[in-house]
């Protein structure tokens, strides 16, 4: 039955206590044969296995998850939405997700919260002026809503920045009105309600184990609940996708590494926009709860942890509180770490390999959520006509031995 | 964090090193005579296993010299430390010795020289 939101609903709802909501999807015990399998229940898989069934007309999908749902890195992220990407390439990839983004509330009827508040790059430095203006000009270029602010600009948006008086002064900024932020689980939930209505199994605390394959053609995978058969596979593993890879006999130029956030107690609202800055390694935004979401870095070394280690969030806390002195004593709640698959050039691969009927959506590094409805819809264009989109089609696998990388490193939030 | 043993300085913290990636990547002899796809390989491709992995580090912040290492990345653990012409550890020396949290085989399946 499909389910609508909407005001009429919400008063419904609330005169039974809101206990006659029912469930969201359903719990299916995996079918012996699919057309297609999504590895990997996190915001691309499921948004995947949503346009496989809506805009290519097959039914037949598993989603298959480790644990529940956005488990991984989607429930794991800083939530921030933009695509001030410097390549051609990048910003047609970026941009055409943050269009999806804009009517996704409306697409699944489930509100994303997507919240276009802006995004702010800072310069500290002559360079950084050099390289953000080349960005802008280059966003511009390809249509982007991007514009260069100075000094009294950044501090009319941002009050609250300490611009002057510390060891690497802010000189300006690279700012997109478009980007934003979105509520990373409504974005797993709403993409698998409604692939689920479409008919997608989705089955969670189900392990992939490995991916069996005869003479570089996949046959099916193999999991804590049986061997599941399918013609085709999506792995959209994250962290772990080198893992399963090689399960089928195939390399990707991935490393894993830890990537960490953190969250402060929640405090009145200060800043309405998403402030990053590269240089001194510092971004932060403030949650409609009203607590500081602040990204950190990722480990110097491979890593499966998940943890991350503390000298990385003193880093980043320290130059919050040289650019926020007001920050100073505040304590923080929590923190965490994911498992992010960094690629040689900081750009993901959405892409088919040698093995017939294996595709990988991997690599998207530190900066996957922004991604999350364009990744899924080219993706899903890749699987089911089996030859990329003509938005990832530059993000093959292919790339890393023709040469034609796309180098976003300069672009990426956080420097790896 | 982790604790990192220097060959040459001992015990120290992990912010005192650099991570060098992958050990024992051999530069192939015959760049010319390579395909593209194997060239591409030996740049960009690194073994990337969740379980035991040879990697480089460089005592950065110390003796700034380079040495080995073989870590379990499920756990962080460092299983050994050994000088850059020292022999690579076999594999089946760290047998039994490990245990993951997450309950996976001792070695990462992803780790390549199991297959070989």
């Amino acid at each position: 039955m499909k389910k609508k939101y909407s005001i009429t609903s919400l008063i419904k709802n609330s005169l039974s206590d809101n206990e006659n909501w029912g469930k969201m999807w359903r719990n299916p015990n995996p079918k012996k044969h699919y057309d297609v399998i999504i590895v990997g229940g996190g915001g691309h898989g499921l948004g995947t296995a949503y346009y496989l069934a809506k805009h290519h007309g097959i039914k037949n999908i598993a989603v298959i998850e480790k644990g529940w749902l956005g488990s991984g890195n989607t429930g794991r992220n800083t939530t921030i939405i933009r695509s001030n990407y410097l390549w051609d390439e990048s910003a047609n990839l970026y941009d055409h997700a943050v269009k999806l983004w804009e009517n996704l509330s409306e697409d699944l009827n489930y509100n994303m919260m997507f919240s276009q508040r802006g995004v702010l790059n800072l310069a500290h430095n002559e360079h950084d002026i050099k390289e953000i203006k080349r960005r802008v000009s280059a966003n511009r270029l390809n249509g982007l809503d991007t514009m260069w602010l100075d000094k009294n600009e950044v501090k009319d948006l941002v009050p609250i920045m300490n611009t002057d008086n510390l060891r690497y002064p802010v000189l300006g900024a690279a700012y997109q009105p478009r980007g934003g932020v979105a509520r990373h689980d409504a974005v797993a939930w709403g993409y698998a309600m409604r692939a689920d209505e479409l008919g997608v199994d989705i089955i969670q605390n189900c392990e992939v184990k490995g991916i069996k394959t005869d003479n570089y053609k996949v046959e099916g995978v193999e999991t804590t609940k049986g061997f599941i058969k399918s013609s085709k596979i999506g792995v959209v593993a994250s962290g772990h996708t080198s893992v399963l890879a090689a399960t089928a006999g195939v390399r990707l130029p991935l490393q894993s590494r830890p990537l960490q956030a953190l969250v402060s107690e929640p405090i009145k609202p200060v800043i309405n926009t998403v402030v990053m800055s590269n240089a001194v390694h510092a971004y932060v935004s403030q949650s409609d709860k009203g607590e500081l979401v602040i990204g950190a870095g990722t480990d110097g070394y491979n890593s499966f942890t998940q943890r991350g280690g503390y000298d990385v969030i003193e880093e980043t806390v320290r130059a919050i509180v040289e650019l926020y002195p007001i920050f100073g004593k505040m304590k923080m709640l929590r923190q965490w770490g994911g498992i992010v698959d960094i690629c040689p050039d900081a750009s993901p691969i959405i892409s088919k390999c040698d093995v017939e009927g294996l595709y990988f959506n991997c690599g998207w590094g530190t900066g996957g959520f922004k991604a999350t409805p364009g990744s899924a819809n080219v993706f899903a264009h890749t699987i089911a006509k089996d030859e990329p989109h003509k938005i990832n089609a530059p993000f093959a696998l292919s790339r890393f031995s023709d040469g034609r990388l796309i180098d976003e490193h300069g672009a990426a939030a956080v420097a790896h | 964090m982790i604790l990192i043993k220097c060959p040459y300085c001992g015990e120290r913290d992990q912010s005192e090193f650099s991570n060098g990636g992958e050990a024992h990547v051999i530069r192939p002899k015959n760049p010319e005579s390579l395909s593209d796809k194997d060239w591409g390989e030996y740049v960009f491709y690194r073994n990337n296993p969740k379980g035991i992995f040879y990697e480089r580090w460089v005592h950065s912040h110390g003796c700034k010299k380079w040495f080995n290492a073989v870590r379990n990345t499920s756990t962080d653990q460092i299983l050994r430390v050994y000088k850059v012409n020292e022999k690579r550890p076999d594999l089946s020396d760290f047998k039994n010795t490990l245990k993951s949290p997450s309950g996976e085989p001792l070695v990462g399946s992803g780790n390549f020289a199991v297959k070989k």
